[in-house]
């Protein structure tokens, strides 16, 4: 009895002193402090320094060089950044950022790449009450942990919204008769790979196509020669293959190589990364893939053009954009509320509307879902496709033309 | 024709293989040392060709003529300067086993942030001899015929050096009991060496000839450590003919499964045909029992 009132007076006295400190704080914060977690190593440490770190680094630059994110007083205060290596590891990533929280006291946290780590640190962002801007994760668990975690925003879509999105576009050929249906499949034996073949295998079959070919391979392989000899004897006009980005490349690679000539060629993750325009130049051409982008936004080209200038590399065409525009939300809605207050921040995204490089977005139950979901490459860059409403969409280019 | 496909795939898989352990026998079987760094110098071999290539537009195949000498030098000089000290310092084989794997633990982070630094995450590949062979209605990819030519080659030649020349038969007894070697007169240290930095230059080569097809990141060194090791445990540790067995086997093995039952599975028919020979020969196909 004695120990616990003991602990509520240290508890008092504690909550005393965080409190006194967040008032000073919101006086004069000399920076915003923000804290992340990245893969610079490991597996995902390909994915993590195409999509995510270089639009951190791109954002912080040009906040600072602005002179800093404004707060209620007018002044214009700068980012300061704490970064760590989560080198791929939910532990790693999970250590990190509760050290970023307790120890380095950040202001806000940056979410990791990928969606095995957006979920690993899901639980300690929202039980510290940090906004979640969780952008480089695709699962169909959305709508259940938008409902667990309170302060979590959904910038990718749920999986099955993508493999919808390709079977919408594949519906749509058909109908104008560009396509008969034959469709080989393959997908990489691990989450997103999976829970895109599962959400397309029913949907194709209930929009009457005729599935050839249907297996999976394990993360990691990159000889994909089996698999498209195989396609080949079967002769589909439309072959989607649920991959990863080294998998993407070997897969487009070796069905160049051997002759795998479809009408509609689809690899998933990495086909919209600069890598694969880089490796297959005009053999690019007409091949589909997740993601996309609105080539006749000038706030998009102009953020390609000052991505490019500032780090010597273009973005890719899938989450990239999207990622620099969830740190735009993050920084419009801190000075709106004009302080770091975190929970006034989360209100803002909420409930705000924010003028990014996607143009004006808002986040409905917590969720953006104006992302392209099928990509094509068209004349050197890499066009969206679907969803066929959406403004900018463009009309697909099939049959593909025969590899050179 | 689905036999010819899957015949003429497991050769080039296997082949692959193949050349990807030959370095870790040498290596492993011969210098003792189990060098689990081994991956990261495969990838370090593959960026300096990705180098030459895209910075100097030089040819992979000349880049070999220049990194494979470096990377000899390279291995040997790490085996002089960080590796011999441990091996004075051993008193048995699993002991100095176990110091191996944690120095080349450490070496391994070393590299790897090297190649970091320089390069940073991301994916690199770059496209070079991706023309194909028609053999018999089987298109072949003519990089990753390639590199099992080069296996093909690598092995037979350092089957030549190792049976057949002075250095060699030195070597191979070093392979067999470093002890008795010495009383024959064998400088143990300087073959073992010389066993080491080879092996590193065979790993150097197999670098530069997988980069040609093969998409590569800084990270990604420790899938070829694995596939080698099965590989060279398989094969029997320190035989180069079972090597190419071994390696050969693993990429039929694939091949068929891939094409008859399930692309899928090629993981654990990998892992059922490692086990299996581990049951029926604990110490590999070719291997020998020591006393």
């Amino acid at each position: 009895m004695k120990l616990r009132r003991c602990r509520h007076i240290i508890a008092a006295v504690a909550a005393c002193a965080v409190a006194g400190l967040g008032i000073a704080q919101a006086q004069q914060p000399a920076s915003v402090r923000i804290g992340y977690a990245i893969s610079k190593t490991g597996p995902y440490a390909g994915g993590a320094s195409t999509t995510t770190l270089p639009n951190y680094q791109l954002w912080v630059q040009e906040v600072n060089k602005a002179g800093g994110i404004k707060l209620a007083d007018g002044r214009r205060v700068p980012v300061e950044v704490v970064e760590y290596d989560d080198r791929s590891s939910s532990e790693e990533a999970v250590r990190a950022i509760e050290r970023l929280i307790n120890q380095d006291k950040v202001d806000f946290v940056l979410p990791p790449w990928g969606t095995a780590l957006n979920l690993a640190v899901g639980p300690v962002l929202d039980r510290a009450g940090y906004p979640h801007l969780a952008v480089t994760s695709v699962t169909n668990m959305v709508p259940q942990l938008s409902k667990r975690w309170e302060n979590a925003f959904f910038f990718g879509d749920t999986s099955s919204n993508y493999a919808e999105g390709v079977v919408a576009v594949l519906t749509q050929l058909r109908k104008d008769g560009k396509v008969e249906g034959n469709v080989a499949m393959v997908n990489v034996a691990d989450q997103f790979g999976i829970e895109l073949a599962n959400a397309a295998r029913p949907a194709l079959e209930k929009a009457g196509f005729k599935i050839v070919y249907n297996q999976s391979y394990p993360i990691g392989t990159q000889d994909m020669q089996s698999i498209v000899n195989e396609m080949r004897r079967r002769n589909p006009d439309i072959v989607l293959a649920f991959s990863y980005p080294p998998d993407t490349i070997a897969f487009t690679d070796q069905a160049k190589t051997l002759g795998l000539n479809p009408s509609v060629f689809y690899t998933a993750v990495g086909t919209a990364f600069p890598l694969f325009k880089q490796r297959f130049g005009d053999n690019a051409e007409g091949v589909m893939g997740t993601g996309g982008i609105d080539t006749s936004s000038a706030a998009i080209r102009d953020y390609i053009a000052r991505h490019q200038a500032a780090l010597g590399k273009e973005p890719d065409r899938w989450l990239s954009p999207v990622t620099y525009a969830s740190l735009q939300v993050l920084q419009q809605a801190i000075e709106k509320v004009g302080s770091l207050d975190r929970k006034a921040v989360a209100q803002e995204i909420r409930n705000g509307s924010f003028d990014t490089v996607l143009g004006t977005i808002t986040l409905k139950d917590r969720v953006y879902s104006g992302g392209w979901m099928v990509g094509q490459w068209q004349n050197g860059e890499f066009h969206a496709l679907a969803p066929m409403s959406g403004t900018g969409a463009q009309p697909a280019q099939v049959p593909k033309p025969h590899w050179k | 024709m689905p036999i010819l496909d899957a015949l003429l795939n497991g050769l080039t898989l296997g082949g692959m293989y193949a050349l990807v352990a030959m370095g870790l026998t040498l290596q492993y079987g011969v210098a003792r040392i189990m060098n689990l760094a081994y991956g990261e110098f495969l990838i370090a071999a593959a960026f300096a060709a990705y180098w030459l290539f895209t910075g100097f537009s030089l040819n992979p195949l000349a880049g070999l003529l220049l990194i494979v000498p470096l990377a000899f030098a390279l291995n040997w000089l790490i085996y002089r300067v960080l590796l011999a000290p441990l091996v004075r310092r051993a008193k048995t084989r699993a002991a100095l086993e176990v110091d191996s794997i944690l120095a080349t633990f450490g070496l391994l982070f070393i590299v790897e942030g090297i190649v970091l630094v320089l390069f940073g995450g991301s994916y690199f590949n770059y496209s070079f001899l991706a023309g194909v062979l028609e053999v018999l209605g089987t298109p072949l990819a003519l990089n990753r015929l390639l590199a099992v030519g080069f296996a093909l080659l690598l092995g037979g030649g350092l089957y030549l050096l190792l049976n057949h020349t002075r250095r060699g038969t030195a070597i191979r007894a070093v392979a067999v009991d470093p002890v008795a070697a010495q009383l024959v007169a064998i400088d143990v240290r300087a073959a073992a060496a010389l066993a080491f930095a080879l092996g590193g230059a065979l790993v150097a080569a197999s670098g530069v000839l997988v980069s040609m097809f093969l998409t590569f990141n800084a990270a990604m060194g420790v899938v070829f450590t694995m596939k080698a090791l099965i590989v060279v445990i398989m094969g029997g540790v320190g035989n180069l003919a079972g090597c190419l067995l071994a390696g050969l086997l693993l990429g039929f093995a694939e091949s068929f499964v891939a094409t008859y039952i399930d692309p899928g599975l090629t993981i654990a028919v990998n892992f059922a045909l490692f086990l299996l020979v581990l049951i029926v020969r604990p110490h590999g196909l070719f291997g020998r029992v020591t006393a």
